[in-house]
């Protein structure tokens, strides 16, 4: 072990030291380049449409995107699709979270419980969930409920796997050291087994925010009336190229969103980790 | 020891067979080991390399259940893990994800009888006690080798155990480290008046903090010898080079090489 007296050395160097001339270039230069590449992109596909070089409708254009989008926000028609897709992912979404942890957890302490329940789980697991989706209509219907379901299965299942391995992964030794000092098993949970799976079960729940989305999508052009799956299915029936952008980049945004909001609940969990690499 | 002190930690004839998942078979890791610890007294435990030392400090802390015999602290058998007992573990077992103060005071945290601000307020001080103040808010990975052991001797301390364990706690520090911390370990018993029962496989070091030596034969471990530390109370790192010091240690030496000899581990030309 370093026989070094502990520092702050991380803190005192992540404060500004004495002003050295960084041009804004360099300070800003992964940001920069990527706004650049994005800009180039959306010029010249903004061009090849203007010049005639493509037929905008199938490739549509930056600027009939937005117009667009504007249209539909205007209107409010959108925001019925959004409303309806929004409540099918937070509560399938939400209840695989409630329901994946816990069981997770348990899967992964209790043999007997694993044993009981290994079977269905590897069977589930590799099936691809979107091959249940007439099974699911026939069962819910074509209405919120069939989809809620489909999203459930679709992102339960990454949660529960990767709980499983974070548990089973926790060091035998702070498992001792809490049994030492006298804990019970909720206490073993709570303070040893959860704070030890918090990197593994944040990637479930990045993996089952992906399978999410796509459960809505699919979901919701398998069979629906409303949601964001619903109108690019319809538009893209009427080659309204403009429409199925705009429900895509709606999706993708709030995928983002999301998965970033992940990233800032992995940091506040793990701010005691020390950094690895640059 | 003086025979009118009280006998805090009784051992009597416990066995131990540690059944092994993968064979099946059950291997006899303790066999009719005896003998006791006094109030306020500090034995160290010293034996051949994997002759179960660990497996018997695991047992008195309650963590293994022995085949025959008793454990009795303070005239109760010992069932399993209890209040009245704490273990600095050997390596690294401090929680990454928990401050110092964190780790200090989570033995308190499970109990949960006193209020939050008591138990930081106990922690504090253990933390003063062990030469820490100013690291209460780091975080274990902040800190060098010999200050996390601090703190695992803090975090046991918290509870305010009748009987602490300590499982090769220097074993992972570098000689210097270790000297050093073996003097500190002794100030902050004194301090906190604490029985202390500790497993180590450096003799020298067991001499120097013990005030009897508890020699374990090969496996199945069984008592050796039990050795009387005759010297002073007030022990500096300046008592290592004394002639009376060398030679218990040699002594003790000597009783670890026989049995290495008698298994094979050590082969004589």
């Amino acid at each position: 072990m370093d026989a070094s007296i502990a520092t702050k050395e991380k803190r005192v160097s992540a404060e500004p030291g004495p002003v050295v001339a960084k041009s804004f270039w360099k300070r800003h230069e992964h940001a920069l380049l990527g706004t650049i590449s994005m800009l180039v992109f959306l010029s010249f596909w903004e061009a090849s449409v203007a010049f005639g070089w493509v037929n905008p409708l199938f490739t549509s254009s930056p600027s009939r995107i937005v117009r667009t989008a504007i249209e539909m926000f205007a209107d409010g028609s959108i925001l019925v699709d959004m409303q309806v897709s929004g409540y099918e992912f937070i509560v399938g979404y939400g209840a695989a979270i409630v329901i994946g942890v816990p069981l997770g957890i348990l899967m992964g302490w209790y043999s007997r419980v694993d044993a009981v329940l290994e079977p269905f789980v590897s069977a589930l697991y590799a099936t691809p969930r979107i091959a249940l989706l007439p099974l699911v209509m026939i069962w819910f219907g074509i209405g919120l409920m069939s989809k809620i379901a489909i999203v459930f299965l679709g992102a339960i299942f990454p949660i529960l796997v990767n709980t499983i391995t974070g548990v089973r992964t926790v060091n035998a030794d702070f498992v001792k050291v809490a049994r030492s000092f006298g804990s019970n098993d909720w206490q073993m949970f709570l303070t040893v087994v959860l704070p030890s799976s918090v990197p593994l079960l944040l990637s479930g729940l990045r993996l089952g925010l992906g399978h999410a989305l796509v459960g809505i999508v699919v979901g919701e052009m398998y069979g629906a009336t409303h949601g964001l799956g619903f109108l690019i299915a319809t538009a893209g029936a009427r080659f309204q190229t403009d429409k199925v952008m705009v429900g895509i980049i709606i999706i993708a945004a709030a995928g983002v969103a999301m998965t970033e909001f992940l990233r800032l609940i992995e940091r506040r969990f793990e701010r005691w980790r020390p950094s690895v690499g640059g | 020891m003086a025979a009118t002190a009280r006998a805090k930690l009784n051992v009597r004839g416990v066995s131990l067979d540690l059944l092994n998942e993968r064979t099946g078979r059950s291997l006899p890791v303790l066999h009719d080991i005896d003998f006791a610890v006094f109030e306020g007294e500090l034995v160290a435990i010293v034996g051949p390399s994997g002759c179960g030392k660990s497996t018997f400090l695991n047992a008195v802390d309650g963590l293994l259940p022995v085949t025959s015999g008793a454990i009795l602290l303070d005239g109760h058998a010992v069932e399993g893990p209890g209040p009245d007992r704490a273990m600095v573990f050997q390596h690294d077992s401090l929680f990454p994800w928990r401050t110092v103060i964190e780790n200090v005071t989570y033995g308190l945290d499970l109990q949960g009888r006193l209020a939050k601000a008591e138990r930081r307020e106990r922690a504090r001080a253990l933390i003063d006690l062990v030469g820490l103040s100013g690291f209460a808010e780091h975080y274990p990975h902040e800190l060098s080798g010999g200050m996390r052991q601090r703190v695992n001797i803090a975090r046991a301390l918290a509870v305010e155990p009748q009987l602490l364990l300590l499982d090769e706690p220097f074993a992972a520090l570098d000689a210097q480290t270790r000297e050093f911390m073996q003097v500190e370990l002794m100030k902050i018993l004194a301090r906190a008046r604490t029985t202390a029962l500790f497993v180590t496989h450096q003799i020298n070091e067991a001499v120097f903090l013990a005030d009897r030596v508890v020699v374990f034969s090969a496996r199945p471990a069984g008592i050796k010898d039990v050795i009387a530390v005759d010297l002073p109370g007030e022990r500096s790192l300046a008592l290592k080079h004394q002639p009376e010091f060398v030679a218990l240690e040699q002594r003790i030496w000597r009783l670890i090489e026989q049995e290495a000899e008698r298994t094979g581990m050590l082969t004589v030309a």
